[in-house]
């Protein structure tokens, strides 16, 4: 799959959600502070993406921490995106 | 015309939509050995669904006394008498039945101490006919529809249901003689076009709340049935019912709950006045949500809206303790620091009253069949949950009845289609000739327009003329311009450009092709609002006031009636209101005052 294809696949996956809130937080995130991930922050972010929202919902807001390194940093970087 | 051909399949149902109502129908159909195949634009668990906390009502009578009769009394009262008694009667009726299937799939309802569902009040639901509140509401903690959709969705691969995840469906196909035969679907990895053709096709497509710029709802609820079903033909009723809560955050929508205000959170102008207290002087900022509504617009189109454009108020906790905030509602102080970039303890929030919930729909009987409108089924053709219009919600719906809608009428439609099926009355018809061509021609207008309209800019257009129009509070002249916006506005839908031309993952099209249904919604509500010239539940117009002769600005001699709006020429027509239950006594009409 072509980066095009892969990266509007994500943006559907992140914007096209359960639950307002997640659509807003992860569209901005992909808009905002995707681009400018390592490699392995981007991996984590995809998984982080693939999760429901109720899964990811108590990591974005701080009441559960991540076990994975990288992923914590990509959740940091998710707690702090303003949407505006 | 010449005779374009797309790859078909051939299903016994095909089912749009995999929320609740998808599920629920679709463990009917897959269980009685029905060939399914379920669309749906996202994996299953990821439905809108998921967002409904509350809980499902039903008058199980584990706590204390209850009875289906007296929910159906509190489902009428809530409607505003738009509701059909029969439909109102079924729902309430087999919602305990429905309730305790759900359990045997799994649902991890709370419990009692002695391991009985356990059960909360909510408001509407009364004991005795409007007596007491009454613990009808059973619940998985805040999780209810979450826990609900994954109940339903395990039972449904036990039944080997087939689901197309990451299809959008784009237009019915129906014949000459008026019966549906499927539908045409997107698959979005392969941008391939192709018929699903089957003897019966259900819409569970759920809600548009996204034609509204201030909405709770997720950006899926574009209203693709609704906008199938009016290119198709097929009349939409009652779309001037929309449910608003008072305090989304403005702009972004997301809901800041009622517990604000109990925790002593306030409502403020431009000028910092309380200005509830003009409004409500005993209950103040604790009134009723239509009454704060209703008072929030009147301060915004005042002049008294805060903010550049002063289009929103403030809910005000600054003057709480830092900790109570922190401990009471650290939920909500994340939130308005995510969504609105404010952190409450410091500053207030900025809301607005937000759109929740559609109370229209593609019109259906209590069976789940959609209806013509003389009220006879339109062969091969279902719908059930928030895109359908039963009418269980009539002008207003009560909380925790949305998801016994799509269980009721999610089974009910599923019931039908097997019924139907038996009896021969539907079958797998040849498609005509010309089947593809309109969803053809749609895709090669948006594939090759040039010089056209964004289609981003152009939804924002559309969801600010609606919130500004026709919102929770409607005045005359403001409904008047707003058709003539909305036509303007239809224009510019019928020729979006986008520049992205390719085939796979083409969220592009997905999107200008979502616009399309937006316009049909926002058409069948701004038309219905503007002509409808009375209050009912969540339909207040300024020119139609709390007078003797009609109580809450309800006039039920002029306004007794369904609305059917018709795409063709954005024609309207009425319809009786069903007051005849199956088996009860009517409930007469009477003003609804709590």
């Amino acid at each position: 799959m072509e980066e095009r294809e892969k990266l509007n696949r994500l943006r559907w996956r992140c914007t096209r959600r359960a639950m307002l809130e997640m659509d807003l937080l992860l569209g901005e995130f992909l808009d905002r502070l995707y681009p400018s991930l390592t490699p392995p922050q981007a991996d984590a972010f995809v998984i982080l993406a693939d999760m429901e929202d109720l899964e990811l919902w108590p990591l974005v807001n701080g009441s559960r921490e991540s076990s994975d390194p990288v992923q914590a940093e990509v959740l940091a970087l998710l707690r702090d995106v303003r949407v505006k | 015309m010449s005779k374009l051909t797309i790859p078909v399949r051939k299903f016994d149902a095909v089912i749009v939509g995999a929320g609740g109502s998808g599920l629920r129908a679709a463990i009917q159909l897959s269980e009685a050995g029905l060939k399914t195949a379920v669309l749906s634009k996202v994996f299953p668990t990821r439905s809108h669904t998921v967002a409904a906390q509350g809980g499902v009502s039903a008058s199980l009578g584990n706590s204390e006394e209850d009875h289906w009769h007296w929910h159906m009394y509190d489902t009428v009262k809530g409607s505003d008498w738009l509701g059909d008694q029969d439909a109102i009667e079924y729902m309430c009726r087999k919602a305990p039945e429905v309730v305790v299937e759900l359990e045997h799939f799994g649902m991890p309802f709370d419990r009692t101490d002695e391991g009985k569902i356990y059960q909360r009040p909510f408001g509407g639901h009364m004991s005795n006919f409007g007596e007491k509140p009454v613990r009808r509401a059973c619940a998985a903690a805040d999780r209810t529809g979450h826990a609900m959709l994954h109940a339903l969705y395990q039972r449904n691969v036990r039944a080997n249901t087939q689901f197309f995840v990451e299809w959008m469906a784009l237009d019915l196909i129906r014949d000459d003689s008026g019966q549906v035969l499927g539908v045409i679907a997107l698959e979005m990895e392969t941008g391939e076009v192709v018929a699903f053709h089957s003897k019966a096709t259900v819409f569970a497509t759920g809600g548009a709340g996204r034609i509204f710029y201030s909405s709770t709802n997720a950006f899926i609820n574009t209203g693709d049935g609704l906008g199938m079903a009016a290119r198709a033909g097929i009349p939409l009723e009652d779309m001037e019912f929309w449910q608003f809560h008072p305090t989304g955050v403005a702009g972004a929508g997301v809901l800041i709950t009622e517990g604000v205000r109990g925790e002593g959170g306030i409502l403020r102008n431009s000028t910092n006045e309380r200005f509830m207290e003009r409004y409500a002087p005993n209950a103040k900022d604790l009134a009723s949500r239509d009454v704060v509504s209703r008072a929030m617009v009147t301060e915004i189109n005042e002049g008294r809206g805060c903010g550049p454009n002063k289009d929103f108020v403030l809910l005000d906790i600054t003057h709480l303790d830092p900790a109570t905030i922190m401990k009471r509602l650290p939920g909500i102080r994340e939130i308005s620091i995510q969504f609105a970039g404010i952190d409450p303890i410091k500053a207030p929030i900025p809301v607005v009253p937000t759109c929740h919930y559609q109370m229209g729909g593609v019109p259906t009987n209590y069976k789940g069949q959609v209806v013509a409108d003389d009220g006879t089924p339109i062969r091969g053709f279902y719908a059930a949950g928030e895109v359908a219009c039963a009418s269980v919600h009539g002008a207003n719906r009560l909380g925790t009845n949305s998801l016994l809608d799509l269980l009721v009428f999610g089974k009910a439609s599923g019931d039908s289609v097997i019924e139907d099926v038996k009896s021969g009355t539907i079958g797998l018809k040849e498609l005509p000739a010309n089947f593809a061509d309109f969803t053809l021609a749609r895709l090669n207008r948006l594939n090759t327009q040039t010089g056209g309209a964004n289609v981003n800019e152009t939804r924002l257009e559309l969801q600010r003329t609606m919130q500004k129009h026709c919102g929770v509070f409607r005045f005359k002249d403001m409904l008047i311009e707003g058709v003539a916006k909305i036509v303007e506005i239809e224009k510019a839908v019928a020729r979006t450009e986008i520049k992205d031309k390719s085939q796979v993952w083409n969220t592009a099209r997905v999107e200008a092709l979502e616009l399309d249904n937006l316009i049909e919604v926002a058409k069948a509500t701004m038309v219905s609002a503007e002509a409808r010239k009375e209050s009912r539940g969540a339909h207040v117009r300024d020119d139609a006031p709390d007078t003797a002769a009609n109580p809450n600005g309800r006039d039920d001699v002029g306004w007794h009636k369904h609305t059917l709006w018709h795409r063709e020429g954005s024609a309207l027509s009425y319809k009786p209101v069903i007051m005849t239950p199956l088996s009860v006594e009517t409930i007469a009409l009477k003003t609804r005052s709590y």
